[in-house]
């Protein structure tokens, strides 16, 4: 069964209004936020092993709303989403993590970092050999290694 | 009834690949029980653009998340350092940072250098030849010379500096101290069938580029081509002995889950530091009431761990960032004894390029440093390709009541009991994590680094898994002798970490494996008489 199914609507409503307060859309960096349909629809998709504790986490920040987090004034949504990231435990860490673990790895906000849009492997990529004449004041001091008697 | 086979050996992992290969030559019947299977490189998490979420999953260093039904339950409540591990053919060769250093010369004279713990009953010297056989086979690039670090002759050439290793290479000579390219078994060129390294940059939970060493591509083809048999997916409970205090074989579970006996003439374990003891105890009888081997009380015991100091900081030049290696450089300016530190013993460094954005998000996140909202873009690419790393491997030395017992609750998926770990860390380590982070900071602050972060002891750092079971010539104070020949056991052998009866201050792979081939040369050499 897919996190989609395993979430209720108003759990995904929570998850994308503070998934937006984690991370916003941001017109400087032409990004955008983490309530982004593309991005929910990835944390959804690929919740997994981590459905439990942030369905967890989501329960716990819906009883410090006490009613839709988005339909909370500016000012009380933030004094819960304070409260939750200082009290949430593992259950909200990992509700963070999921978001940033989504977020991180979109296109078009891999494309604002100057990333490339792939995998790893197989291209890799190119390290520079360096200087190693750095290392001559290191040959040129004295020390020895410590002998076994 | 299965036919017995000359030589068991249980663990296909660091030791049991090495000493399954020198064994070879021998052309006995030789039989590795592997409680996991052969890896598949194409499904490593660098082939994929969810590279980084699979670290907190699937390719988590911890048995206890990742949850494989390879991986064997390990209660560390009652640890401030979590065991990590991996379960398959090459064990947690496939999944460590491949960071190469020995122990030096002196940590095998402690007692006689500085009147702590105990010496070793072999020295440093004995081990010479297995180092460098082992550096040969398993390939290892670096620069030899190091002053400060036991003489080795790398068959490949040290991993670039790059970025990273520039920055920390500039603020150590500024410091005056020493620092070092590391030894690694990263393949710096073509080497054996392996392809070098593209600096695919996930090294840790595995290389898909089979640039980085483990045995399940260095040791085990060679070994299997030599005729030694591998059977995957089998777990073993017990090993069995007879009424003379022999070992008879053991009891294990095959990949069908069916328990199976297989008797052998020499049984080899070669668990790790945690897997070991575990089966020891595990494997009593009217005979061995306290666990197999166990007449010194001290299987279990002793464990150490090496606490890792972490240090971290951000300075404004790009680093190397999640493309490389995650080690390039070492330090082994602190790594003796000087009192007027405070404490005994000392500590190696390795230096880290960088992280990969999803982990450099979470973590930063979770240390407070990367805000939620409007802010975090901002700060984000400041700290993003920017991280600089410091981590001391501080030596643990030998307590008693740090140990492995068996959990009387939990159990694996076979219904065998499941390691407990009871363990602290020493005032003398904690001294020692202390003065490693004062230098840290001064390293990070001469770079120019900014936002300073710590990790001591890295939670989920127990890599090494040491001294459980550790080596001596004293049947009351060790476990195995100086050849790896239990005490109690005539034909029972230990090969593995725990054997290790103190820690250095080093990554201790090398000196794991140069251990298993020096055992296994002892064996040969006394195979006519190496029961008496």
């Amino acid at each position: 069964m897919s996190a989609n199914n395993q979430l209720t609507r108003a759990q995904r409503d929570d998850l994308r209004t503070i998934a937006a307060m984690i991370v916003p859309a941001s017109d400087e960096y032409n990004v955008p936020g983490a309530d982004d349909p593309a991005i929910q629809a990835d944390i959804l998709a690929t919740l997994g092993r981590d459905t439990r504790l942030v369905t967890v986490a989501l329960d716990h920040l819906a009883r410090l709303a006490g009613q839709p987090l988005a339909e909370l004034d500016a000012a009380r949504r933030d004094a819960v989403a304070q409260e939750f990231r200082k009290d949430g435990g593992a259950a909200a860490a990992t509700l963070v993590r999921v978001v940033l673990q989504c977020y991180y790895r979109d296109d078009r906000v891999l494309r604002s970092l100057g990333l490339e849009l792939r995998a790893p492997f197989p291209k890799g990529y190119v390290l520079p050999d360096g200087d190693w004449s750095l290392l001559d004041p290191v040959k040129a001091r004295s020390g020895t290694l410590r002998r076994a008697p | 009834m299965k036919d017995p086979v000359d030589v068991l050996i249980i663990g296909a992992g660091a030791s049991g690949a090495a000493v399954a290969w020198s064994l070879a030559e021998t052309k006995m019947h030789i039989l590795c029980l592997e409680q996991g299977g052969w890896m598949n490189p194409a499904e490593y998490p660098s082939t994929g653009r969810d590279w980084e979420a699979k670290f907190y999953g699937e390719w988590s260093s911890s048995p206890n998340i990742r949850g494989r039904p390879e991986d064997y339950p390990i209660n560390d409540d009652s640890s401030p350092i979590k065991v990590v591990n991996y379960n398959a053919v090459g064990g947690s060769t496939v999944m460590y940072t491949a960071h190469w250093p020995r122990l030096h010369p002196s940590d095998f004279k402690v007692k006689t250098l500085d009147g702590v713990a105990d010496d070793w009953p072999i020295e440093y010297d004995a081990l010479t030849p297995f180092f460098e056989e082992n550096d040969r086979i398993m390939g290892t690039s670096g620069l030899s010379g190091d002053p400060l670090s036991p003489l080795t002759h790398p068959p490949m050439p040290q991993q670039p500096m790059g970025l990273s290793g520039a920055i920390i290479g500039k603020a150590m000579n500024e410091l005056g101290w020493h620092w070092w390219p590391s030894d690694t078994t990263v393949a710096t060129t073509d080497y054996e069938g392996r392809a070098r390294c593209i600096n695919l940059g996930h090294c840790t939970p595995a290389c898909a580029q089979g640039a980085k060493s483990s045995t399940d591509i260095t040791y085990w083809p060679q070994a299997v081509r030599a005729g030694v048999e591998l059977r995957t997916h089998c777990r073993v409970r017990e090993i069995t002995t007879d009424e003379n205090g022999m070992a008879t074989g053991v009891v294990y579970y095959d990949k069908d889950g069916v328990e199976q006996f297989q008797p052998a003439h020499v049984v080899i374990i070669a668990c790790n530091g945690v897997g070991t003891p575990r089966l020891l105890l595990n494997s009593k009888s009217d005979r061995f009431p306290d666990g197999l081997a166990n007449s010194s009380g001290l299987v279990g015991k002793n464990l150490m761990f090496h606490p890792y100091a972490q240090i971290y900081g951000y300075v404004k030049e790009p680093t190397d960032s999640n493309r490389a290696p995650p080690t390039c450089l070492w330090s082994k300016e602190w790594y003796d004894t000087d009192l007027s530190r405070g404490f005994v013993r000392g500590y190696g460094v390795q230096f880290v390029r960088g992280a990969g954005p999803v982990f450099e998000a979470v973590v930063s996140e979770q240390k407070g440093i990367l805000p939620w909202g409007a802010d975090h873009h901002r700060v984000f690419r400041k700290l993003n390709g920017h991280r600089l790393g410091f981590s001391a491997i501080c030596e643990d030395l030998p307590e008693e009541h740090n140990q492995v017992t068996l959990d009387p609750v939990l159990k694996d998926s076979h219904g065998i009991p499941a390691p407990k770990i009871n363990y602290t860390i020493s005032e003398n380590s904690r001294k020692m994590m202390d003065h490693a982070l004062a230098r840290g900071r001064e390293i990070l602050e001469t770079a120019g680094a900014t936002d300073i972060c710590v990790n001591s002891p890295i939670p989920w750092g127990g890599w090494h898994l040491l001294g459980t079971a550790r080596m001596g010539t004293d049947p009351k104070r060790s476990v195995v002798n100086e050849w790896g020949r239990t005490h109690d056991v005539k034909n029972l052998f230990i090969v593995d970490g725990s054997i290790f009866v103190t820690s250095g201050g080093v990554n201790p792979t090398s000196t794991i494996q140069a251990l298993a081939l020096y055992i296994a040369d002892q064996m040969k050499q006394r195979l006519a008489n190496l029961f008496d």
